[in-house]
């Protein structure tokens, strides 16, 4: 919403610099994104920063400084031709101190051309030499100084000035002429300077769309008056009534309707200050009628429309328009002024007339009834349509107007007539026809002014502070509601231009923040919390998953978050060969915004196999995890199950890029294993079985599934090269595992408690056994555990070995054990003794011979 | 006999500084005060002196021996310290050449920065609540006082999930904020007594979602810590105490927080808040855009309608809540210029941190 200062200034005096004006606007909730200076002085580097750095606003501040001894108002005496160019001429031209000649291009000019002394001389803008303006040939704004030149033999040193050339607006077509009043000689920036204020309107200050709105907003922070525009309007013409009539269908959509008739209206331009202050508003003005509708839309936030009266009464075959508001029946077709034929909703309220649709409600009229230059008579509209409806409307339809921007956000009913009254009077001033006696009002449904009852304790309660009811009333009095006061109790009316204020605790509370606003929300204290605080508890779940991200990142791995939006061609990559694209398994979104990013994640491991893509060029070690949920449809529920999971993916040289070049060789799967291992003993929890097993993602025979305590837990291995192929991780294989991260964080245990140090020293000795090479070492070391009983505290393997001496099909494993009492040395009798007992236990269960050296 | 010893040992200490290893040094002590040496033999043949000569020449000799003995000790360390010295010198090593590079892990940025704002918080008293991400519209939108096309909702575009049935109003979506974990704590807290619904303090982190074409400001994902207070006195006052700790505990001591106006359909009244920029102390810089302030986070007092979707009667309890995004946080502390830096994982980026 842009809100020119000059406009605001009609309804209330402003006792501060606008600088000030627009942070304080901004501190209360009316948040002015850029403040454009028009004309008027703008602050200096040296002024801002003397304010003081808390004083200071992100508000952005543009625009252009008319310097009041270089551009004044002016009069064209006479227009001249160019001695040298038809497309220039030559202006006598009076700054109020003397007479000038100035070329000018303007072709507005030209029709004065020749025609010898204006009897009414014109009123321009004139920039001397030397003035600051923007250059008017060339694109956007671009500062230019006006020196002396000569133009096709012509000295010029001077100009008659456009919009475009003082920050109005982008219009280049011709020269500004002001209205007939100017004063000659005043500076321009005294005249009509401006800075134009845009403000954003959040959803709870629609009433803030209007200049009125902010203007009323002003006076509440300021504390001075407000000055209304005047609703009453001169009527000279015949009563309107019979000459209109209105029927609604359904009061709910469209509380209320009203129409005025103005007569024997002239169709021209409107006078040069409208004009500007529609465009300093972001409007083109179109023509005295239909500026006067724009106008009053913006000053007071009512939208109006003008019907062209004779059209409709050429529709009813001369009969008075009856105007109807209806909804629409589903598929019903209307072309609106934009020129799109649209297909309407069941839901959308039309402006109907007997003939048939006029316009979409609130949003967009039709071109048959629309005003045009030969308009004599118009039917004007003020009306109120449900908010909510209108919202749907324009979202249907995907359309936007001026008018739908507010009534989507709330007009209050009680604005139609007065936008139909001030608008009649202001179609009279500027267009000289004569406003029809009364107005046809339909108003079936008025809604009712909520009454809010709050207590000076509420305001404590809420906002922590200490108001006087007195106080509190002035506040809300300032924003024209209605205040009774009996002791410390308030009865607030709202005022009949704002629907944003309820009933009951929500319109306590929605006072709460009109006084808060007001108040001023610097003002209210910081206080700690001083209620009851709450019983503190360990969120065991959080510290388990932190723990989990700590010990992975001190096991050397990178934590990264990907994407949890994939598409299932990009999870199909996990498994070999060709795949057949499951949709249904996903959780899918219905309005993707990509077509890669249209499911939730089922997985984590295609995640951080795109990590590795990105990367695998960079680095020549790559060791990645990511905890995080994965998506699965549910039966029970349409909401699905969210399991938190955790990956990791590792691959390529073992040791880092060195200056002594000592390479470690390649990470396996025994690298990932060790990292596993040292997780799941940092975690302390119970035993975790790495289960042969086989997996469509992972190499055949290099690939366990993992159980902890015989429940499931997930996958790790080496990539199946087929799978491999698939992505784009070139030079190493890929290790990966994915777990699920709730079954392993479940299995920590509350608690654990540590083995005694041994004061009796251990006695070690080294054990090699041949075995089949099908023997898997998980089994021998449980023999060997078994077998060793509790004397036997640490079996060590330190070496596998297969090829001569060995015979074919055997392998040698060899052990390191640890014997220990905790309360003596164990003799070498007793360690001999456990020994045997071992060898025979492996002779016998395994086959294995002891390996002699 | 006195001019001998005196002889010998002026001999031998001269010989003793030709000796520059150490087995010249060995064989000059076992020419000198080995078993066979002169000395040794002046030793011996003691008994051949009058008992009168006898301890006159012992001393002597004794004085003798301990001369060469410590003479030869010197020369010993001497001789190690030149050869210590030696050797030292030879293992100069170029200490400015690199050292090994150890293979360590790092945390995410945003877990980082999720982890700082909690453990800020939990020193308030705030604890850690979590809700899930696939949400109902009612509990996204309708709870927190979202009605259906309502204006607030457009500034939060869904992602829509497809269903098996038609859900009519309350469509499943990708949650857009934390807050739909406000009513599922509120209802949880308030299920302990219903009658008299015990206080609450939580702060919600979680990765939420919204439907925006990604650009260096804006991701489809997003992670958010929202936190939440009701009790029976909880004011804006205290909201704006909590959150000016908040600020002091992240970016310093002396940093001053700023309160505007603004609009949530979940709060009422609601505030954007900014941060006196870390950088410049509200000087104005490239950070702060030349403000002096850093626009941090939205919060509010908790709004009637959704305290009572929680089951707190608004008529005697109160609360405030407030979100802020650690991407943003992230960014801004380290100068990150990118937002969508965070889930691209490119490590030249993660291993900064």
């Amino acid at each position: 919403m842009k809100v020119p200062v000059s406009w605001i200034k009609e309804y209330v005096e402003i006792p501060l610099p606008i600088e000030e004006l627009a942070r304080r606007l901004t501190l209360a909730g009316f948040e002015v994104e850029e403040l454009r200076y028009v004309g008027l002085p703008m602050p200096t580097a040296k002024q801002e920063a003397a304010r003081g750095a808390h004083l200071r606003q992100e508000t952005k501040i543009t625009g252009l400084e008319w310097a009041r001894d270089k551009i004044v108002v002016a009069a064209v005496l006479e227009v001249m031709p160019h001695p040298n160019a038809d497309r220039l001429v030559l202006c006598r031209l009076d700054d109020g101190q003397q007479e000038h000649i100035v070329l000018t291009g303007a072709p507005n000019l030209f029709p004065y051309k020749g025609l010898g002394a204006l009897e009414r001389p014109l009123k321009v803008p004139y920039a001397r030499e030397g003035a600051q303006i923007y250059d008017g040939h060339q694109p956007g704004q671009v500062l230019t100084t006006l020196k002396r030149a000569k133009i096709r033999g012509v000295e010029s040193y001077s100009m008659i000035c456009s919009e475009k050339e003082l920050g109005i607006s982008d219009d280049h077509e011709g020269i500004i002429i002001l209205d007939d009043d100017a004063p000659l000689g005043m500076p321009l920036a005294d005249y009509m300077g401006d800075a134009v204020l845009d403000i954003a309107i959040t959803p709870n200050i629609a009433r803030g769309a209007s200049i009125l709105g902010v203007a009323r907003e002003v006076a509440a922070l300021c504390g001075t008056e407000l000055h209304p525009p005047s609703y009453s309007f001169l009527a000279e013409g015949a009563p309107i009534e019979g000459r209109a009539f209105i029927e609604i269908r359904n009061p709910e959509l469209n509380p209320r309707f009203v129409l005025g008739l103005i007569e024997e209206v002239k169709v021209m331009p409107s006078p040069y200050w409208v004009q500007r202050r529609l465009r300093l508003a972001g409007m083109r003005p179109i023509n005295n009628v239909v500026d006067a509708t724009n106008y009053v839309m913006l000053e007071i936030g009512e939208p109006l429309h003008a019907f062209d009266y004779d059209a409709l009464l050429k529709r009813s075959g001369g009969k008075p328009p009856r105007i109807i508001t209806r909804t629409a029946q589903s598929g019903e077709r209307l072309t609106t002024l934009d020129g799109v034929e649209r297909t309407l909703d069941d839901f959308t309220v039309l402006v109907c007339d007997t003939a048939g649709p006029l316009s979409i409600a609130g949003v967009m009229g039709g071109a048959e009834t629309e005003v045009h230059p030969a308009s004599r008579n118009i039917l004007l509209e003020g009306a109120a349509w449900n908010f909510i409806n209108i919202r749907r409307t324009i979202a249907a339809q995907n359309m936007n107007s001026e008018a739908a921007y507010r009534f989507s956000r709330g007009v209050h009913p009680a604005m139609a007539a007065r936008g139909v009254a001030r608008c009649l009077e202001l179609m009279r001033q500027w267009s000289g026809g004569k406003v029809a006696q009364g107005l046809v009002d339909a108003y079936p449904l008025p809604p009712e002014d909520p009454i809010v009852e709050i207590h000076t304790a509420d305001v404590r309660r809420w906002l922590g502070i200490d108001l006087h009811a007195d106080e509190i009333a002035g506040i809300l009095r300032r924003l024209e509601f209605k205040v009774e006061v009996d002791g410390d109790r308030l009865r607030a009316k709202t005022p009949d231009h704002r629907l944003d204020i309820n009933t009951g605790v929500v319109g306590m509370a929605d006072l709460m923040e009109e006084i808060a606003r007001i108040y001023g929300y610097e003002r209210i204290p910081e206080t700690r919390l001083a209620d009851e605080l709450p019983p503190q508890k360990v969120n065991r779940l959080l510290e388990a998953e932190e723990h989990l991200r700590d010990l992975l990142a001190d096991l050397g791995l990178q934590e990264v978050m990907t994407y949890r939006l994939t598409s299932p061609e990009r999870e199909a990559r996990l498994f070999p060969g060709e795949v057949e694209i499951n949709e249904a398994m996903y959780v899918r979104l219905a309005n993707p915004i990509a077509i890669d990013r249209r499911v939730m994640r089922r997985n984590l491991l295609a995640g951080l196999l795109e990590v590795a893509e990105r990367n695998a060029r960079q680095v020549t070690r790559l060791a990645l995890f990511e905890v995080g949920p994965v998506y699965l449809l549910s039966e029970k529920s349409e909401l699905p199950r969210e399991p938190l999971r955790l990956a990791i993916l590792m691959g390529g040289l073992r040791s880092l890029p060195f200056w002594q070049g000592d390479s470690n060789g390649y990470l396996d799967f025994y690298d990932l294993k060790g990292v596993l291992e040292g997780l799941f003993a940092s975690l302390h929890v119970g035993k975790v079985t790495y289960q042969v097993s086989e997996h469509p993602t992972f190499h055949p025979g290099k690939c366990a599934r993992l159980l902890i305590e015989g429940k499931e837990m997930g996958w790790m291995g080496v990539l199946h090269p087929l799978v491999q192929a698939k992505w784009d991780v070139p030079g190493f294989s890929v290790l990966a595992a994915e777990l699920d991260a709730e079954v392993l964080l479940e299995a920590i245990p509350q608690r654990y408690t540590l083995l005694p140090v041994h004061a009796y020293p251990p006695v070690r000795e080294d054990l090699a056994l041949i075995v089949d090479v099908h023997i898997e070492a998980e089994r021998v070391y449980q023999v060997i555990l078994q077998a060793g009983g509790k004397l036997l505290t640490s079996v060590q393997l330190f070496d596998v070995y297969q090829g001569e001496p060995i015979e074919a099909g055997k392998k040698s494993l060899a052990y390191r054990l640890t014997y220990q009492a905790e309360d003596r040395t164990l003799t070498d009798e007793e360690v001999a003794k456990i020994r045997r007992r071992i060898v025979q236990r492996v002779e016998q269960e395994l086959g294995a011979t002891l390996r002699t050296i | 006999m006195l001019e001998r010893i005196a002889h010998l040992e002026h001999e031998a200490l001269q010989e003793l500084e030709s000796a520059v290893t150490e087995e010249q040094l060995e064989l000059w002590r076992i020419a000198h005060l080995g078993r066979n040496s002169p000395l040794m033999k002046v030793f011996e043949s003691m008994r051949t002196l009058s008992k009168e000569d006898r301890p006159i020449v012992g001393r002597r000799a004794n004085e003798a021996k301990s001369a060469l003995e410590s003479a030869f000790e010197a020369r010993r360390q001497a001789l190690y310290q030149a050869a210590l010295e030696q050797s030292l010198q030879r293992e100069r090593l170029d200490v400015t050449l690199p050292g090994r590079p150890l293979a360590y892990g790092r945390l995410h940025p945003v877990t980082r920065t999720l982890r700082r704002i909690i453990q800020i918080f939990s020193t308030m008293g705030f604890q850690v609540y979590r809700s899930r991400e696939v949400e109902t519209d009612e509990f996204n939108f309708q709870l927190l006082n979202f009605p259906p096309h309502h204006p607030a909702r457009e500034m939060q575009d869904s992602y829509y999930v497809v269903t098996r049935e038609e859900r009519g109003d309350n469509p499943v979506l990708l949650r857009t904020h934390t807050s739909p974990g406000q009513i599922h704590a509120m209802r949880e807290f308030a299920a302990q007594n219903p009658h008299h619904p015990p206080p609450i303090r939580i702060v919600l982190p979680g990765m939420c979602y919204r439907y925006e074409q990604v650009s260096a400001r804006y991701e489809v994902q997003f992670t958010q810590v929202e936190g939440l207070a009701v009790g029976e006195r909880v004011t804006f006052g205290d909201l704006k105490g909590t959150i000016a700790d908040f600020a002091r505990c992240l970016f310093g001591e002396n940093v001053r927080t700023r309160f505007r106006a603004s609009h949530f359909p979940f709060t009422e009244p609601s505030a954007e808040v900014d941060f006196e920029c870390f950088l410049c102390g509200g000087e104005g810089c490239g950070v702060c855009k030349y403000t002096g302030w850093l626009e941090i986070m939205g919060c509010g007092m908790v709004h009637p309608v959704v305290l009572s979707n929680g089951g707190y009667d608004p008529r005697r309890y109160s609360g405030f809540a407030f979100g802020m995004g650690p991407e943003r946080l992230a960014m801004l502390i380290y100068g990150i210029q990118d937002i969508r830096y965070f889930w691209m994982n490119d490590l030249r980026f993660l291993e900064q941190f």
